[in-house]
């Protein structure tokens, strides 16, 4: 069975192709949208994408030497995610599915990382971590879905980390070569400066973190860098603190680190720590499917559909706010 | 105090079983976490633990159950309390039958309500947090990230986390367990407040980053 899946829920659009054996990727093609300035503006995205979405579509079946007629299925990102940039990869979508008679599968966003992360590390059934730009989750399997044990209570981990930097003048770019410009600061701080540590039972907020945080910055008293590494402390600490709760909760053996902020070495050195403590497996998925892709998404579009999970071309709605938890997993019970 | 056998490890401190001046104990150690940097490590540990003892004390004095606090040690992070033989309401739950689950879930209502009620926030209420004892009384423990706090906000978090605990363990009798509960709760505080905190834990759920209701249209 083959399935082409797409990505374009946020700053990515991507294409992914995937077989129910091995090497599994049979391609995997992707654009990035880089805003000049600011953060992603929806509407500048997804006209980005709708420029380029037919040359990774095209480049993606070259890579995989295949033609849409020979796949099983046409798998999508309905949400959750941007509007406008859904809407991109739903219309392509729908038209692939429905002009070359294809089952439309739909696929969560969410759900695609956590299996993605499966398949990549070979874990059964972990306790998930999902930090990106706009999610911070901590999820595990039970009966039938993917439950949510716990979660931000306003902006997410990326989100916060992007507009520290940011509002400090330190951003744009976010990210160079890999490393957050939030852990490039920290790593030259040296000194904690106490700053609000938020964990609301299994949760986390960091709105009151990032008032503090830039309130200090403004007093003008402190060093930035030892700002940034109390930041750093006190936002990835309180993470691996629900982790740890989520854990001592559910009695998973295995914990699974998803979503593009996964890829921090010092965060990843916390969750090192923590698995050693609690005497469970550790898996981070590299940062080349830790980011959006086409190929997460045709994965988890390859399960669903050996359950039959499809949708009508006039019925598939993007929907910008799908919780995981709402999604039956069948290819788990 | 003589040997002491752990009991049980939890998120963030081990529990251990002893005899401290003739009676059964639990010493609850919060330890230190290596993932922490070291002054915010202790910190966290002295809060949470001088807030746990406090807070249990004001419980007991509103009639709200907990076990005794005998002993507290804030540079070792320290709290050694009275042993609670029991149950976590979590396991029994799926156990007991409807007319005992009914009476359980009723009395926490009470006991929160209480402790709203006098501006007192638990601040991880799950059913994980709450004993029934072997003699059936009900006991509510972990107070490390409990506040004394008025804000309307702080208790729907509250409700919210018992919520989320329900729907997360108990999926399939969620409501049920939810309707006993605000029973519980509705006989102590006010309709008004009642009014106010369940809006306010709506307003939270809403601000989730995915949830289904705030979408407007479809597209």
């Amino acid at each position: 069975m083959i399935v082409v899946g797409i990505e374009s829920t946020a700053h990515t659009f991507g294409v992914g192709v995937v077989e129910d054996k091995h090497p599994y990727i049979l391609a995997d093609k992707r654009v990035n949208y880089i805003p000049s300035r600011g953060g992603i503006h929806p509407r500048e995205a997804a006209l980005y994408f709708m420029d380029n979405a037919v040359n990774v579509l095209k480049e993606a079946l070259l890579e995989a030497r295949l033609s849409v007629k020979d796949v099983d299925g046409i798998a999508v990102a309905l949400g959750p995610g941007l509007g406008p940039c859904l809407r991109v990869g739903a219309t392509i979508a729908r038209a692939l599915a429905t002009y070359f008679r294809k089952p439309l599968i739909p696929v969560n966003h969410a759900v695609a990382h956590i299996e993605i992360g499966k398949l990549l590390t070979g874990f059964k059934d972990p306790l998930i971590v999902y930090l990106s730009g706009g999610n911070t989750m901590i999820l595990a399997f039970s009966d039938g879905r993917y439950r949510v044990f716990g979660e931000t209570l306003d902006i997410a981990l990326g989100n916060f980390m992007d507009t520290f930097v940011r509002e400090v003048g330190l951003a744009p770019p976010y990210v160079v070569n890999g490393v957050h410009k939030l852990d490039m600061c920290a790593d030259e701080g040296r000194n904690f400066i106490n700053l609000p540590y938020v964990v609301k039972g299994q949760d986390v907020s960091f709105s009151g973190l990032l008032t503090a945080a830039l309130k200090l910055f403004r007093g003008g008293v402190y060093d930035l860098r030892d700002i940034c590494y109390s930041v750093r402390e006190v936002a990835y600490t309180s993470i691996v603190e629900v982790s740890e709760r989520g854990l001592a909760h559910t009695k998973k053996k295995e914990l699974l680190v998803v979503g593009g902020v996964a890829a921090s070495k010092v965060l990843r050195t916390k969750f090192e720590v923590l698995s050693a403590l609690r005497g469970v497996k550790l898996g981070v998925v590299e940062p080349k499917y830790a980011v959006d892709n086409g190929v997460m998404i045709a994965w988890t579009g390859l399960l669903a559909l050996k359950y039959g999970v499809t949708v009508e071309p006039e019925r598939a709605y993007v929907r910008q706010r799908w919780r995981p938890d709402s999604v039956d997993i069948p290819w788990m019970s | 105090m003589d040997e002491l056998e752990l009991i049980a490890s939890g998120a963030e401190a081990n529990l251990y079983r002893g005899r401290f001046l003739g009676y059964d104990v639990v010493v609850k150690y919060r330890v230190s976490k290596p993932y922490r940097d070291v002054k915010l490590d202790l910190v966290v540990r002295r809060d949470r633990t001088l807030t746990e003892a406090k807070i249990m004390l004001l419980a007991m004095s509103l009639g709200v159950r907990v076990p005794t606090v005998l002993y507290v040690d804030l540079e070792n992070s320290v709290i050694v309390m009275e042993y609670v033989e029991g149950m976590l309401l979590r396991d029994y739950i799926g156990l007991a039958d409807e007319g005992v689950r009914r009476a359980y879930l009723e009395l926490l209502g009470v006991y929160v309500g209480k402790l709203h009620k006098n501006d007192i926030t638990h601040g991880d209420l799950t059913t994980s947090n709450v004993i029934v004892s072997s003699n059936g009384s009900l006991y509510m423990i972990d107070f490390g990230l409990a506040k004394i706090s008025n804000d309307v906000e702080d208790k729907a978090v509250d409700i919210h986390l018992l919520m989320r605990s329900f729907e997360s363990i108990h999926y399939s009798m969620s409501k049920e367990l939810m309707t006993y509960f605000l029973r519980g709760y509705r006989s102590v505080l006010s309709p008004n407040e009642v009014n106010d905190i369940l809006n306010t834990v709506k307003e939270i759920r809403l601000r989730g980053r995915y949830v289904e209701e705030r979408r407007v249209r479809r597209v």
